[in-house]
């Protein structure tokens, strides 16, 4: 198979699209990425060139195909090809061209020629209850197609909320038992990619990163790999100085709103969510985020806030400043030096020792004027 | 007949016993609420410490920016109540438990202030709110010492000095707005009402989330209670309130002047000893 370089060179893309592409990458992922760990972009640029061209397997679970649209949609459509080329996206439901029976012909060629060695990105939830029967594609129970598929992957993600622990669909009473990829697939390394829909570049960090040194990033305790959900989107927000000044709009559309105050009281879960949101902008459009646009934040990368709180209810927050930034209750004893407690006993001592001395005179004096 | 050292000491434990003995009779009646209390209800469990009611209180009271504090100079970072500062927020750590408190005056339903203030300047006005009279302060001082929570505070630094302290807002409130914090806190962890509703709302709380509180609403019955209330859930002592007696400061401070001086006993008591004392030296004496 191609490297990157090869096939982006073959099929026409330019230079200077794949390094702004590779640019991007090193936005999206500042650190903890092994491809974009280098100084400059014509290093990642190299990196990312010269690994062999990721295969990847899509599924639809019970999903909205928002993650898919998010991959589709940059401001620029050059860039939407562009990642069409750096990945080889060898089956897709939504992207294809075949149905029906080629299209699941189409599965089983690319699950052998690649068997392995792919990578399996499943989209959606997957429905467990009454023994998954609430999902059928192909002929095929839901749960049963993510498990054929996942033990022929190398790896797994799931990409959005769904996904990654059943999302919207688990909600409340959770009528069809959905649960995230990792409750099905026990056997493959599974990374999360929360959002809805999350941000394209994390998923192709990932992937190429897998690509290029066949391991996957390190991951947080939610498995979401922590070169892009390892802060808090309040640590980063571009409205943060206006929480600090105690300047919160109080409803939409008042005064506050418009001037692009704090969305905290209107129900932001900003502080307690962990995403790079508030770093990497959506379809590569600058402020194209919720709160960018003055939407409070929902919490859908974090399990039990999105979907689970409700949109008004604002979050608590463990530490929104720094502890040095806050008075003490009982402010910190100063206590009493040993150098002044040695001092001040000897000015003590001094004085009692003139007062003993003093009236041993004034007795002596007395003693004189009586014999006298 | 000689007065001994024995029957001086009896005649002292005497007049002792008899103020002591007097003293719990004499205690005097608890002050109640006024009808019209109105308070402040403050949840350390739902504070995020934004500090957004210390920036607006500052807006309110039109007082200055105290940079001097933890603002290196640059922000306003009051290191606690002072001359410039109202209302703060302090942080608590205990271990690896954190809380929030919000300081500012507790308006007393028996105001230690109130009872130390000779000239009237600090009295309980209207809603029960403790407020400062320019017109009658002579700058003793008295109020800041004998606060048992250390809130009014001197402007050492001004030439015609006041006494700086929550009044509540009460310019706000007489044109029908809320208190300054109230209105900017983000979370509803300071709210605003009658004394009598917010403590019903505190206890309906605590019912409702017995792990997480403790049981107790601090200002209830502390110090004779306050029209500004807490709940919190770590231990109110860690908070900084040292004080959890029901007396109030004035209540134990003129029961026992008062009971000195009840019925002009213990006076007469020990100046007739002495008399007896002086008339029998002088017997002496002249002998």
């Amino acid at each position: 198979m191609d490297t990157i370089a090869a096939y982006l060179e073959r099929s026409g893309v330019s230079r200077r699209d794949f390094v702004t592409f590779c640019g991007k990458l090193m936005v999206a992922a500042p650190f903890g990425l092994a491809i974009t760990n280098f100084l400059d972009v014509e290093a990642v640029a190299a990196e990312v060139g010269s690994a062999r061209r990721p295969s990847i397997i899509w599924l639809h679970m019970q999903e909205c195909t928002g993650c898919t649209e998010t991959l589709l949609r940059p401001v620029a459509p050059d860039l939407a090809t562009l990642l069409f080329d750096v990945i080889s996206l060898d089956y897709h439901e939504t992207v294809m061209a075949a149905s029906g029976h080629d299209a699941e012909a189409a599965l089983r060629d690319a699950m052998k020629q690649n068997d392995g060695k792919f990578v399996l990105v499943v989209e959606g939830s997957i429905p467990l209850k009454d023994n998954g029967k609430y999902l059928k594609i192909a002929n095929q129970w839901g749960v049963d197609r993510v498990r054929d598929v996942a033990a022929h992957a190398a790896a797994v993600i799931s990409i959005g909320s769904c996904a990654s622990w059943g999302g919207v669909q688990s909600t409340g009473i959770n009528p069809t038992g959905a649960v995230g990829v990792d409750q099905v697939i026990k056997t493959r390394p599974v990374v999360n990619i929360p959002g809805c829909p999350p941000n394209p570049y994390v998923l192709l960090g990932t992937v190429l990163q897998y690509a290029k040194t066949g391991t996957l990033p390190e991951l947080d305790e939610l498995k979401r790999p922590k070169f892009a959900y390892d802060r808090v989107i309040h640590d980063h927000c571009p409205r943060r100085p206006h929480f600090d000044a105690g300047r919160f709009a109080k409803q939409f559309g008042d005064s506050n709103h418009r001037q692009g105050w704090c969305l905290y009281q209107l129900g932001c879960k900003g502080p307690v969510t962990h995403a790079p949101c508030s770093t990497r902008h959506f379809n590569d459009v600058v402020d194209a985020w919720p709160i960018g646009i003055g939407a409070p934040c929902f919490g859908c990368t974090e399990a039990g806030v999105g979907y689970t709180l409700a949109l008004h209810e604002t979050v608590p927050i463990k530490r929104p400043m720094g502890p040095d930034t806050y008075p003490a209750v009982y402010a910190e004893g100063k206590g009493i030096s040993p150098l002044a407690t040695g001092l001040a006993g000897i000015v003590g001592g001094a004085l009692v020792g003139a007062g003993l001395l003093a009236s041993k005179k004034l007795d002596h004096i007395t003693d004189t004027e009586t014999k006298e | 007949m000689e007065t001994d050292r024995r029957s001086l000491l009896k005649g002292i434990a005497a007049a002792a016993t008899m103020t002591v003995v007097s003293t719990p009779a004499l205690a005097r009646e608890r002050k109640k609420a006024p009808d019209d209390a109105v308070g402040l209800l403050y949840d350390a469990t739902k504070c995020v410490g934004c500090k957004a009611c210390v920036v607006k209180c500052k807006e309110a009271g039109d007082l200055p920016a105290d940079i001097d504090g933890y603002g290196g100079g640059l922000y306003d970072a009051p290191e606690g109540l002072n001359e410039s500062t109202r209302n703060v927020i302090q942080l608590v750590k205990d271990g690896d438990e954190t809380a929030y408190v919000k300081k500012q005056c507790m308006h007393c339903i028996d105001p230690a202030c109130v009872g130390a203030c000779m000239m009237g300047a600090l009295g309980k006005r209207e809603f029960g709110i403790v407020s400062w009279d320019n017109n009658k302060c002579i700058g003793c001082r008295y109020c800041q010492v004998a606060c048992p929570f250390g809130v009014p505070k001197f402007q050492w630094s001004k030439t015609s000095p006041r006494i700086v302290k929550c009044e509540l807002c009460r310019d706000l409130l007489a044109e029908g707005k809320l208190p300054a914090c109230v209105d900017a806190c983000p979370r509803g962890a300071v709210i605003f009402g009658k004394r009598e509703e917010l403590l019903q709302i505190a206890h309906q709380r605590i019912d409702e989330n017995k792990d997480l509180y403790v049981p107790k609403v601090y200002g209830e019955t502390e110090l004779g209670g306050t029209q500004v209330l807490y709940l919190s859930h770590l231990e109110f002592e860690k908070l900084g309130f040292r004080f959890s007696d029901d007396a109030s400061v004035p209540e134990t401070q003129q029961t026992v002047q008062h009971g000195i001086y009840k019925g002009f006993v213990a006076p007469l008591a020990l100046y007739g000893l002495l008399g007896a004392v002086m008339f029998r030296n002088r017997k002496r004496d002249d002998q």
